[in-house]
Parts: structure tokens; C-alpha cells; sequence
């Protein structure tokens, strides 16, 4: 899962304008010169590639710990944490040196998790074991253990930081959990499997998508009521290809790309509609979405194809596949400004 | 360190929501004194009046929100035939474990929910017994039973009640003719039929162009069960018998294998070899020792199966791992269809709120359910005949060669129902 902290576009121009006026070259040359860094968790592989946002080209291979899933920044862009199921832990990894600095507890079977906007805790699923587990990682103690449905897997903090959803595969429910006492206070029923979870920024929405059942389910965080089950229809492919997983929405509030697994193709919905307005072909089997933070670049993991589709927000088109690792699972950003 | 206050948090804040279906999430934020929290507040203290009220006057009302379901395991053990093989063992507890983690599952979910879920299992060795078992347990009314038992056991069973207030899985048996000519319209199938896997393969035939097959069929009745169900199946997809034989009774296949099989399965061209062999006794020797360099499938080499250890896609990984927790050995298919089972009841009961089993079979049977069940399809039941609609995986010892329904295998309402008899060849009349 990808949790962004960036900062909204519109203190990005100064930078960006520097950029162009240095290039002096074509305006196309503007566009790219911000050159941030997309990691890339390959779960088969154990590794994360570092992709270059600039030429979008791998520019590093790095090892990490087994079977690497969820990766999510520190607010600082300092540390990179990642999730390493098979070993166990949640890796603290420095990215100025590109090295494990230590292993955070994490519970067994580490799949998901987010960081809370206080920069202190981390919200981990752990799959295995039904529970959530919470991590301090200054101290590294384990601060709570919370008791959650079969094979909790998507993870959501609300921007104001009162909310963290837990969302459980099997018992298709999006957990509430309250963040000053670490306790559940409502559950809402979801369609089968619940994979990832996402708050619209003004944190007055939860998408949760729901990878079996095909839908993506938008909950007014008021009353943890469902509003809408939004579905989706490819020409072409069957129904049941449609898996609905990863999602982003954009901070202008205007779209939401949602990842729909071995359909390929990634689903744009306009907001203010609420409908489709368009599928994107991308890589096979497309598990999870990052947003540049100038939102002008949409990269998708791509499981099966073992590669990462670039898509151009403005015209919604694929622009590139570029070859990672086996099984690409997570994506984060890291931007330009904060690159070691 | 795990918390377990906010369980009883949660039960007070839902005893007033059991009487309208809504009230899962109709809880007020933690830290929230708006207008309209106060309003809600009032309202669910005004339903929670309601509620004491209509409990007092009209007594008998149900414990709020409270569900519990029972459901009753019965198990038949079948005598497997003496396998050559020492490696080949089926556990005790098959079936039974897949069971009770379908159990732990559901009750995970159920305790968000106050939905609680308990297994009584009654292991037998004989169909009287079964039956003397069966008979107790259907003699309480209402019952939610899972069978483990061949196909005879089933339809003894089924005729020990024709009610629709008791729904019976059957968990076990691929017998076609119970989803066919036999099927009994309070029995669902959360075990494929032979048909099914056999289609399974064939479609894999098909699609690399295999297509003459050599049969090989053993000597038991289940062999020549699931070899009918592979003639049938060739001959759907339009693939050629170009030999078939029966196994030999006499051979001495540990020692001799490679003196044997080679006379034994000596023809002028097939593409691949097919062996019905369900307890596995032979078929894992024909493999490189046939007389063309040809693959096997059926019950050796490339088999179609309701699950195997090597699954990992789709989350069978978790699934996997969490069975293996509790069981302390590999998933097989017969645990697989327990589990199935055990959380089509939990699922069921999650959106309903009630453990009837009338309203269940409606539930399971209608439009609105669907299972996860780690195949990569959403599973189903056919309203015909009750049958689990899933993927059939292609497996060998160490990977996944394929998953069925294959590419390219359409059908007008969903790929799964290319697997098995369809709608319109189904002799299976009870149900609707």
C-alpha cells in the first residue's frame, strides 16, 4: 500500500519553474524534471527496485528482507519501512545509505501497514494472526495488539489521524479503530475480500475496495455507512477478472484510479460523478497504484508481468512499462526534495 | 498486550441494533458531540425503549443480536486400498480440520457481530451407524449437517429428511448422479463432482492440442467412476480415445514398473497418458515409463484437484499456512470442501443475522452470496443442483501448471459453469 505525505501540488511550481528555467530546453523537458524516486517492493524476488521518475528507468536493485510487501516513507523521507512478511518484521531501512538500519516487532506475517501521521506509530496487519499490531518506532515496542478479523490485509489512516481501518480479508469488514484508545468502535460489512482502503483527503470518505466481490464500497466516515458500491464492466473480460485492489485519489478530489487485479487494466472514476469514466490497459495482474506529487503520473505495480505501467494523469493514457522484479507488490514515493 | 475491552465495548453499543438489519455500523464516533450524534443518540435510546418494550410485553424475544449456529459433523471413514507407496497416507482427521477452521474463521468475524459458531462431530466406521447418528441429529429439528460419506451414505441420509428446514452439505462424495438424477433439493455440494475435474483437465488437452489419449483405468470402483466421467469429458471437448485398458490386477509394479509399463502401455500414438486411479495405488508409476515419451494425467503427474498443497496464488498462501497452524499437516481437498462449507453457513449467517436453515439454503442459493475462496474466482452455488461453482487448479508434486476454467472456455452466464454438467443436460429436477 502506498501512503503519500506530500505536499499538495501547488507548493511544488517554485521548484518545478527553477527546474525549467535551468533546462532552458522543451517544454516536455519541464515536465519530467522533477526526478523522484519510485520503490518498488518484488515480492517473489526480495527485493525493491528504484525507479527514476525522470527517464523512468530502474536506477537500483536493492535486498531486503523475505517476501517484501507493504513499503510506506517515514513523514521525513529519511527511512523507508518495509514489510517483510516471511522474515517476520518490518525493516527500517535508511535511505541515505540504502541499508537495514534494524527490524522493527512487527507480529508474525507483517502484510500492510501505514504510519500514523504523528510520525511515531506504525499500524501493522498482521495476516496470519488476525490481529493489528502497533508499533512505537522510536522506542521499537510493541504498544498494542489488537484483535481484528481473519487475515486482516488493507490498512487506512484518516489525514486528522483519529481513524485507523483495518480491513479483513475473509471476514470482509472494514474495522474501525479508534486512535487514542487503539480499540475497535464500529465494523462495516464489505463485499468479499477487502483488500485496500483509502480516506479522501478531507477524511469525510473511506473507499474500501473489495478484490472477490468486484466492487469498490465508499463509506461516509460520519456513520461508518456505506453510500455508494461502485462496479465495474470491461468489454471483453469476464466479470470475475474484475478485482478490484489497490486505489488512489487524487488531492484536487476530482479522481480516483482503482487497480483491478487480473483485469488489467486500472479503472478511472470521476468524482463528481461518481461513474467510470474510462479503464486503462496496463501490466498483468495490477495489485497497487503511486501518485507523483505533482499528480501528474500514475505508476502501477503489475504482479503477474513483473513490471511497472506509467500512466499520464491529464490524458489517461499508458505511457511505459518498465521491468522490475518478480511480483511487484507496493509502491511509495520518494521526492525529488527529499532524496538523500 | 491484546485488548479484549473493546469486545464488551461493542456489545453494549449494538444490543439495541439487532431488531433493524442496518445497525453494524451505526455507531457514534468516540470523541463526537455534534447535533446530529446527540439525535442519533436519543434515536437508539429511543430504540433501545422500543425494544425492552415489545421484549416485555410480547416475551420471548430473542436474545438481542445474538446468533448462535450449530452446525453437526458427520463423518463416515472409508477404507482406502494399501497403497504401494509408503509416502502416500491420508490423515485421521481429513475432512474434520477443515472443518473446524472453517469454525475459527467464522467465529473471528462473529465476534464483531455477537455471532457465535460451535462443530459437534460424530466420527463413524459404518453406514448403520451413520445412519443411527444422522437419525439423532435430524430428530432435533432445523438442522445445519455436513456429510462425510460415500455417495450411498449421502442419499440414505438425504432420505431421512425431506424437510427443507434441515440443509445438508455434502463435503465428500463426487459422485455425479448426486448432482444429477440423485440430487435432493436440501443437499448442497461443496465438493466437486468427478465430471468437474475431469472437464478441468480436458480443457488443459485442449488448449495445447493434446488430443489422443491413452486411458488407463484401475480396478476399483471410484477408478471406473472417474474414468467414465473422463470419457465423457473427451468426448465433450471433442478429444479421441485412441486406447484404453485396464489396470493389471496382478502387477508387480514397485520392483518391476519400468519391466512392466512400458508392454503395458505400448500403442502406435497418443499424446498423453489418463489414469483413473483415485487411491493412488499405480498411477505415480507409469510416469517416464510409458512406451512413448508422453506426460500422465488423471490421478498421477498432471492432476485436476479440489486443493493441494502448492496453491499459493489468490491468498491460498494464508489459507494455507493458518490450516497447517491448526492441523499441523498439509490442506487436502476433502478439508478444503469442509471449510467451504463451514464459511458458506458463516457467510450466510454474517448477512443475514440468523442461523435458519431454511433461510440459509435461500441465501446460499440466490443471487446476493458469494464465497472468497482463495481460487481466484468468487464462489457460488448452482441453483439447479447445489453444486459449489469453483476453479479446478491443475497441479503436479511441486507447482500449479494451470487454473480452470482456462482462457478461452466461455460460457453465457460464468466461465465456472464450463466445468460439470451444465443447466441444460442437468437431470437434476428438485430444485426451485
Amino acid at each position: 500500500m502506498v501512503k503519500r505525505n506530500f505536499k499538495p501540488a501547488a507548493v511544488l511550481p517554485f521548484k518545478a519553474l527553477l527546474n525549467c528555467a535551468l533546462t532552458l530546453g522543451a517544454l516536455a523537458v519541464c515536465v519530467n524534471a522533477q526526478a523522484h524516486l519510485i520503490y518498488v517492493s518484488n515480492e517473489k524476488d526480495d527485493t525493491i527496485s528504484i525507479i527514476d521518475t525522470s527517464n523512468n528507468e530502474v536506477i537500483n536493485t536493492i535486498e531486503v528482507g523475505e517476501r517484501p510487501r507493504g513499503i510506506t516513507f517515514s513523514k521525513d523521507f529519511k527511512t523507508l519501512f518495509i514489510c517483510a512478511s516471511d522474515s517476520d518484521a518490518v525493516q527500517v531501512f535508511d535511505v541515505a545509505t540504502s541499508k537495514v538500519l534494524h527490524d522493527l516487532p512487527s507480529g508474525e506475517d507483517p502484510e500492510q501497514f501505514v504510519l500514523h501521521p504523528d510520525n511515531k506509530r506504525l499500524y501493522i496487519a498482521n495476516e496470519d494472526d488476525a490481529v493489528a499490531t502497533v508499533v512505537d518506532i522510536e522506542s521499537r515496542k510493541v504498544v498494542a495488539q489488537i484483535d481484528v478479523g481473519v487475515e486482516p490485509e488493507g490498512m487506512a489512516v484518516s489525514h486528522d489521524g483519529k481513524f485507523v481501518i483495518v480491513t479483513s480479508e475473509t471476514s470482509n469488514m472494514a474495522h474501525w479503530v479508534d486512535t487514542t484508545t487503539n480499540e475497535i468502535f464500529a465494523n462495516t460489512l464489505v463485499d468479499q475480500r477487502p483488500r485496500d482502503a483509502e480516506f479522501s483527503l478531507d477524511d469525510t470518505e473511506l473507499w474500501v475496495s473489495a478484490e472477490i466481490g468486484g466492487t469498490v464500497a465508499v463509506i461516509d466516515v460520519a456513520t461508518q455507512v456505506i453510500k455508494q458500491t461502485l462496479s465495474f464492466e470491461i468489454k471483453g473480460i469476464s466479470s470475475d477478472r474484475v478485482q478490484p485492489v489497490g486505489m488512489e485519489l487524487t488531492a484536487d478530489g476530482k479522481l480516483a484510479f482503482i487497480a483491478l487485479g487480473p483485469a488489467n487494466h486500472v479503472a478511472v472514476v470521476d468524482r463528481s460523478t461518481m461513474e467510470v469514466i474510462d479503464y486503462i490497459l496496463v501490466g498483468k495482474r495490477v495489485w497497487h497504484l503511486a501518485l507523483t506529487p505533482e499528480q501528474d503520473k500514475l505508476y502501477t505495480t503489475n504482479g503477474v508481468s513483473g513490471d511497472v505501467t506509467v500512466i499520464d494523469v491529464a490524458s489517461l493514457r499508458p505511457e511505459k512499462s518498465i521491468k522490475v522484479g518478480r511480483y511487484p507488490w507496493g509502491a511509495a514515493v520518494l521526492p525529488d526534495e527529499f532524496k538523500p | 498486550m491484546k485488548s479484549d475491552s473493546y469486545n464488551i465495548r461493542q456489545v453494549t453499543a449494538k444490543e439495541f441494533s439487532c431488531r433493524s438489519a442496518v445497525l453494524l455500523n451505526m455507531k457514534p464516533l468516540p470523541d463526537s458531540h455534534s447535533p446530529s450524534n446527540i439525535l442519533f443518540n436519543m434515536t437508539v435510546a429511543l430504540m433501545l425503549f422500543i425494544g425492552v418494550f415489545t421484549g416485555l410485553f410480547f416475551g420471548a424475544a430473542p436474545a438481542l443480536a445474538d446468533v448462535q449456529t450449530k452446525i453437526y459433523y458427520l463423518e463416515q471413514q472409508v477404507d482406502r486400498a494399501p497403497s504401494r507407496s509408503s509416502l502416500i497416507q491420508w490423515p485421521d482427521d481429513d475432512g474434520l480440520m477443515g472443518a473446524k477452521l472453517g469454525i475459527e474463521d467464522n467465529a473471528t468475524t462473529g465476534k464483531f457481530l455477537k455471532h457465535t459458531y460451535s462443530l459437534e462431530q460424530h466420527v463413524v466406521d459404518n453406514e448403520q451407524e451413520l445412519l443411527a447418528q444422522a437419525r439423532r441429529v435430524l430428530g432435533q429439528g432445523s438442522v445445519l449437517l455436513i456429510l462425510n460419506a460415500p455417495a450411498e451414505s449421502v442419499v440414505a441420509v438425504a432420505q431421512l429428511t425431506e424437510s427443507e428446514d434441515d440443509l445438508i452439505f455434502n463435503a465428500y462424495s463426487m459422485r455425479n448422479s448426486l448432482r444429477d438424477e440423485q440430487c435432493y433439493p436440501n443437499v448442497l455440494h461443496s465438493m466437486p463432482s468427478r465430471n468437474m475435474l475431469a472437464d478441468a483437465l480436458m480443457q488443459f488437452f485442449v488448449k495445447r492440442d493434446w488430443q489422443d489419449l491413452f486411458l488407463i483405468e484401475g480396478n476399483r470402483a471410484n477408478d471406473q467412476r472417474y474414468a467414465e466421467s473422463l470419457r465423457r469429458s473427451a468426448k465433450k471437448f471433442g478429444l479421441k480415445l485412441v486406447k484404453e485398458k485396464q489396470w493389471l490386477v496382478d502387477a508387480d509394479i514397485r520392483r518391476n514398473a519400468s519391466l512392466e509399463v512400458p508392454a503395458f502401455t505400448r500403442a502406435r500414438s497418443y499424446d498423453v497418458v489418463v489414469v483413473a486411479d483415485e487411491d493412488q495405488d499405480f498411477g505415480h508409476y507409469l510416469l517416464y515409463n510409458t512406451w512413448l515419451a508422453r506426460p500422465v494425467a488423471g490421478s498421477a503427474g498432471l492432476q485436476p484437484v479440489v486443493w493441494s498443497r502448492v496453491l499459493e496464488q489468490w491468498g491460498a498462501l494464508q489459507l494455507q499456512s493458518r490450516f497447517y497452524k491448526l492441523a499441523q499437516r498439509d490442506m487436502t481437498g476433502v478439508d478444503y470442501a469442509n471449510w467451504a462449507a463451514v464459511r458458506s453457513i458463516g457467510e450466510a449467517v454474517t448477512r443475514l443475522n440468523s442461523s435458519e436453515p431454511a433461510k440459509i439454503a435461500d441465501y446460499l442459493l440466490g443471487d446476493q452470496f458469494e464465497l472468497a475462496g482463495f481460487k481466484g474466482h468468487s464462489l457460488t452455488y448452482r441453483n439447479w443442483n447445489g453444486q459449489l461453482r469453483q476453479p479446478v487448479p491443475l497441479v503436479h508434486a511441486y507447482a500449479v501448471t494451470a487454473n480452470a476454467p482456462l482462457e478461452g472456455f466461455l460460457h453465457h452466464s460464468t466461465e465456472l459453469d464450463t466445468l460439470g454438467v451444465d443447466k441444460q443436460q442437468s437431470q437434476c429436477d428438485k430444485f426451485e
